[in-house]
């Protein structure tokens, strides 16, 4: 079987600063794949290379087996679709959701728009009383789920997953985490999952990269974690932040 | 313990096009020299509560209390002077995101200086001495260096510590911390609160922990307010949170991703009219 996403030495560099460096990794048709890391690790900057909104300096990056050039073809994002952090800032503030979702199929030439519209509104749980409404009339929930509506109404076989909960409320966050699961395994999509929670990621994903400094640290299952089988300080050191406060005697 | 500050049946509402909304709904409690966590989600009133001791409300909205004593001093009574003689002083306020809440065209140095001119507690050489020895106990390692740099020179975590010096350097008796930590790394939140930890113990100061995040309030504070729709839902001591009694702390806790658990699908919460009434 083919790797859905295959990433092999990849660098990005901005002016002298290295922000990502020698990062390796594959992931299967259907998986679940998570890039752990704090602030500057460079792990949203590897996703940000693959969807070609980051400088590739050196290194390749394979969907499907085929290579990609530099220049990314309309089929690329056919295939490849990303959700944004930042709900408030990922939809434009004066268009509306029937817009905002019109749009990729406008620039793909896809037809069909009302149906397929009504139908990702639906996929993601928001009626289509949602649909002539802007952002500012939704909650940050719902305009997540708009965004994840966007990505998906291209069918994309890949969904690159950018903090897509960390600016959300715990029970809202449980929910959209649900959502994703749900629509992986309707439609046996491939996720990357950039995130800074361990828990978030063990729980959405199969395997998962430590990375710090822009380089990979370490490369384990969601199972190895959980039983805390680690080999590096620096996940252990993650491991024993992520549980909370604690007061040395 | 003598209390330090006691809020009782406070109400914050705010004038909309469809009428008053009310924010914080007749919140009561009392604040010793401890750590006191108050949790909830977006728009539970966990920071207007938070807003309204500090009296830092917007002035169209309406703030009533049946008391809102701080230290013997009547809170609703005191004129704005008095109220801003207080803040900063006595009653000192960490934000969220020291980004947006340090000063961006003046050193950090000056900053921290500048909280002790405005109380006349020194200036000159005996303030700036003063300033070094708080960036130093809020465990910045090199204070001279860090004393003539911009805000946005420093990290995240950085400029939360010159926050917190800034907010301590005047040793207040109260600190109201607003999300000190949220825009911070999961390993600098930790060095973060545990200098603000140090801090409270060393000073005995009454602390009000604001925050969506259960479980960091939880292994940092003593006691835990859990809010919902302006309300207290909970009162909990916090290493007991796990026997929480009420439907939507509990909810808030299980639908928390868990390392070494598995949930599929997470529980959801499931909110009930009658929390909100």
């Amino acid at each position: 079987m083919t790797d859905a996403l295959a990433i092999k030495g990849l660098a990005v560099v901005f002016d002298d600063f290295r922000a990502v460096d020698g990062v390796s990794f594959s992931v299967r048709e259907g998986e679940s794949f998570g890039l752990v890391g704090e602030s500057g690790s460079g792990k949203s900057t590897v996703l940000r290379a693959v969807a070609g909104l980051a400088p590739i300096a050196d290194g390749t990056i394979s969907i499907g087996g085929e290579t990609i050039s530099h220049a990314r073809s309309k089929s690329f994002y056919r295939r490849v679709q990303m959700v944004f952090q930042d709900p408030y800032g990922s939809l434009h503030p004066r268009h509306t959701i029937d817009r905002a979702l019109a749009e990729p199929l406008a620039v793909h030439g896809i037809g069909d728009a009302e149906r397929r519209i009504l139908k990702a509104l639906d996929e993601v749980g928001l009626g289509k009383g949602f649909r002539f409404r802007y952002p500012h009339q939704l909650s940050g929930g719902q305009r997540q789920r708009v965004a994840i509506a966007r990505a998906l109404i291209l069918e994309p076989s890949i969904l690159l997953l950018d903090e897509p909960t960390s600016a959300l409320d715990a029970s809202v966050q449980a929910e959209v985490l649900n959502l994703l699961e749900d629509i992986r395994r309707e439609r046996g999509l491939t996720y990357v999952l950039v995130s800074h929670d361990l828990a978030v990621v063990t729980h959405m994903c199969e395997r998962l990269l430590v990375m710090q400094h822009g380089r990979p640290v370490e490369l384990l299952t969601s199972a190895d974690l959980a039983a805390r089988r680690i080999e590096t300080a620096y996940t252990r050191e993650l491991m024993v932040a992520s549980q909370g406060f604690r007061r040395e005697a | 313990m003598s209390a330090l500050l006691h809020v009782e049946n406070l109400r914050v509402s705010f004038p909309t096009r469809s009428g008053m909304v009310e924010a914080v709904r007749g919140v009561s409690f009392t604040l010793g020299r401890e750590r006191l966590g108050i949790v909830g989600e977006s728009g539970s009133g966990k920071s207007q509560t938070g807003r309204a001791i500090l009296g830092l409300t917007p002035p169209h909205a309406h703030v009533t209390a049946g008391r809102l004593v701080f230290d013997g001093i009547d809170l609703l009574a005191a004129s704005e002077k008095e109220r801003r003689a207080l803040r900063g002083k006595r009653i000192a306020m960490v934000l969220q995101d020291p980004k947006f809440s340090l000063n961006p065209v003046m050193r950090i140095g000056e900053q921290i200086m500048e909280t002790l001119a405005a109380h006349g507690r020194g200036s000159g050489a005996e303030a700036r001495r003063r300033t070094l020895a708080m960036l130093e106990a809020v465990q910045i390692r090199d204070p001279e260096r860090v004393f003539n740099l911009y805000p946005h020179e420093v990290s995240g975590g950085m400029g939360q510590r010159a926050m917190i010096a800034m907010m301590l350097v005047a040793e207040p008796d109260m600190l109201i911390a607003d999300e000190p930590t949220s825009a911070l790394d999961v390993t600098v939140q930790l060095q973060v609160l545990s200098i603000l930890d140090r801090l409270v113990a060393e000073r005995g100061m009454g602390l009000i922990f604001v925050s969506h995040d259960l479980r960091l309030v939880s292994s940092f504070c003593d006691r835990v307010l859990v809010m919902y729709a302006g309300r207290v839902v909970e009162e909990i001591a916090a290493d007991r949170l796990h026997q929480s009694q009420h439907p939507y702390t509990q909810g808030l806790l299980n639908c928390l991703p868990k390392l070494g658990q598995s949930h599929h699908p997470l529980p959801v919460l499931d909110r009930k009219p009658e929390w909100a009434a």
